[in-house]
């Protein structure tokens, strides 16, 4: 008997016993769909902190203030520690100490409530100065930045987010010239910037407020020379880690520390996007995990209904083996059954993960990107689940004597 | 010696017998006389604990269970008591079957299968399901299933225990023909105007052949 008509037997037993077939295979699609969906999600959210941060700029070095030597996190305070100033940053934008440091922009940064006559709307304040837009990669949509004069006099001026804007001032063709007020004191709008457009969802890169830096410390009434970050640009991407040493030898210098000491840190794009992606990684495999025992508990449904299926066809398997059918031909016959049902589980459970992948993003706010390699290895795991588990029905039937498979009632 | 599970008993002892080439033989006995055993053991379907079992010239009793498969696809039709026909397949596939195990092609599978179903009458019904048909219609498709690889015998276990009249003397009359075109054809039954179409008769009881004679007005018909 070829395998094409074992094959079309065993689809025939599949049929036959369509809810019994539905039901068995439900495992299998329901494992198939969340290992898919898990994977999808992980790779989903690799990706968007991927694109969030490479709209950073590529040859960007973040530095912080605090330390964080690694990832143990032995010593911490990174990021709130107030250590890193002003005067460090124009350290850093000297071409002499630093010759492969295109451009420096210093940013403090703290939450405000910005008013407007209607409506009100809390954001992250942002003081900068004029290098801050070349640096980011922003650019303005309307209006204009604000000049190195406004930044020296500390005018009260603001440049919105996208999304700030669209909040603060609904329906208005443009908010420039406009006022808005922080803490009772008024500032004029004289710009937008262009939306970063770096995801798709709810990005905070779009909510913001942009001040000159004097401005949005009075605002704040922060009176100390200390910044949140000093965002370096390199001269290129390949002076990366000549910028990475200059700034690093420069701020110890400054501050007067040895490298053991360093109460700053400085970080790239790639460190970023891997301390991330560490985190997705682990939250994928650990729902990878559970999804992949549900496979599994898929599969052993799998062998105990073809275990039924032996014993409720007993007398088919005994008339089979009576007309002919050797033990080989029983034994193949289940287990193409046992494949044919778990390869359809696959593929339904393919589907339903394509389907997921199409609807959930709306439902959950994140994006699931599904991966050819994750899909083909799902098909050829369920494919593997229904040989593997329908071994032992298949044996059974086939050892079965055809005598006593006739007698039984 | 016959086994059943953990108890063990004689189903058999000393059977010693012989049937030739064309034969009409009838096996007859009350249940548990042991002639469902010698049926098992004459159709292949199990072997002898003890003894052996010759069929062609070809000892039998020490083949494998897949050789002894093919023996049964080429060389014997069952015919049984309980039709043993698939539900899920029209009559012209339950036909096919041991064509199936046999290796032949679909197409020439179909036509076969055909005209065995015309050669009993149901040259009509190739498509219609075992639930569609009446009991002496599903066992006419049986008897062409048997027929269908033309095996050197038949086998036929109480062909009629589940039959009225009119359906039993179909079925007999199809095993006569099949007998006039010079199959071996053994036939197993507790019923003695069934036994006397044969041209022999062999009587078992407790698992002793007690007679064997020849029936003088059978097996011609």
């Amino acid at each position: 008997m070829s395998w094409g008509e074992t094959l079309a037997t065993a689809w025939e037993a599949v049929r036959s016993h369509r809810l019994r077939s539905v039901l068995t295979m439900l495992g299998i699609v329901i494992g198939i769909a969340s290992v898919i969906l898990t994977v999808g999600l992980g790779q989903g959210a690799q990706d968007q902190v991927k694109s969030q941060i490479s709209a950073l700029g590529s040859n960007l070095l973040i530095v912080s203030p605090g330390s964080s030597t690694d990832s143990s996190g032995v010593r911490g305070g990174f990021g709130s520690a107030s250590t890193l100033t002003l005067s460090d940053a124009e350290a850093l934008a000297d071409d002499e100490a630093a010759p492969d440091v295109k451009a420096v922009a210093p940013v403090t940064t703290s939450n405000a409530q910005l008013d407007t006559a209607s409506t009100n709307w809390t954001t992250s304040l942002v003081g900068a100065t004029t290098t801050w837009p070349e640096v980011r990669k922003r650019e303005v949509a309307s209006g204009r930045f604000f000049t190195s004069d406004e930044v020296a006099s500390g005018a009260k001026v603001v440049v919105l987010g996208a999304d700030t804007a669209a909040e603060l001032f609904t329906g208005r063709a443009s908010p420039v010239g406009e006022k808005v007020s922080v803490g009772g004191t008024a500032l004029t709008v004289i710009g937008v910037l262009e939306s970063s457009g770096a995801s798709s969802s709810g990005s905070t890169e779009d909510d913001t407020a942009v001040a000159p830096m004097g401005t949005a410390k009075a605002l704040t009434g922060s009176t100390s020379s200390s910044l949140s970050t000093v965002y370096v640009e390199a001269v290129s991407d390949d002076a990366l880690p000549a910028a990475y040493q200059e700034i690093n030898a420069l701020l110890l210098n400054l501050h007067g520390v040895t490298a053991d000491e360093a109460d700053f840190s400085i970080s790239s794009q790639d460190s970023l996007v891997e301390t991330a992606n560490a985190t997705n990684k682990t939250l994928t495999v650990l729902l990878g995990g559970i999804a992949a025992i549900s496979l599994l508990v898929g599969g052993i449904g799998v062998m105990n209904i073809m275990l039924v299926s032996v014993t409720e066809r007993i007398r088919e398997i005994g008339l089979r083996k009576a007309l002919g059918a050797t033990p080989a031909v029983i034994r193949r016959q289940f287990l193409a059954e046992a494949s044919l049902l778990g390869l359809a589980g696959g593929v339904i459970g393919i589907f339903i993960a394509v389907i997921g992948a199409w609807g959930l993003p709306g439902l959950i706010d994140q994006p699931v990107s599904l991966s050819i390699v994750a899909t083909a290895a799902a098909l050829v795991t369920s494919l593997a689940l229904g040989v593997g588990f329908g071994v032992y029905p298949a044996s059974r039937a086939a050892r079965l004597t055809p005598i006593d498979a006739l007698r039984s009632e | 010696m016959y086994r059943s599970g953990s108890i063990e008993f004689e189903a058999l002892r000393g059977v010693d017998m012989e049937i030739s080439a064309g034969e009409y033989v009838a096996v007859i006995g009350p249940s548990g006389s042991g002639k469902s055993t010698l049926m098992n053991i004459l159709g292949c379907l199990d072997v002898p604990t003890e003894g052996s079992y010759r069929l062609g010239g070809e000892d039998v009793s020490t083949m494998s269970e897949a050789s002894l498969a093919q023996v049964r696809n080429r060389r014997i039709g069952f015919v049984f008591q309980q039709f043993n026909l698939l539900p899920s397949l029209p009559a012209w596939r339950n036909v096919e079957l041991p064509l199936m195990y046999a290796g032949v092609t679909k197409a020439q599978r179909r036509e076969r299968a055909a005209r065995a179903l015309e050669r009993v009458g149901l040259g009509d019904r190739l498509e219609n399901r075992p639930g569609e048909l009446s009991g002496g219609q599903q066992q006419r498709v049986a008897v062409a299933r048997a027929l269908v690889t033309e095996p050197d015998i038949i086998l036929a276990d109480e062909p009629t225990g589940n039959l009225d009249s009119g359906s039993t003397e179909a079925v007999l009359a199809l095993l006569d023909e099949l007998h006039a075109h010079g199959r071996t054809i053994v036939l197993i039954t507790h019923e003695h105007e069934v036994a006397e179409r044969a041209g022999r008769n062999l009587t078992i009881r407790d698992g002793l052949i007690t007679a064997d004679e020849p029936v003088l007005a059978g097996g011609g018909r």
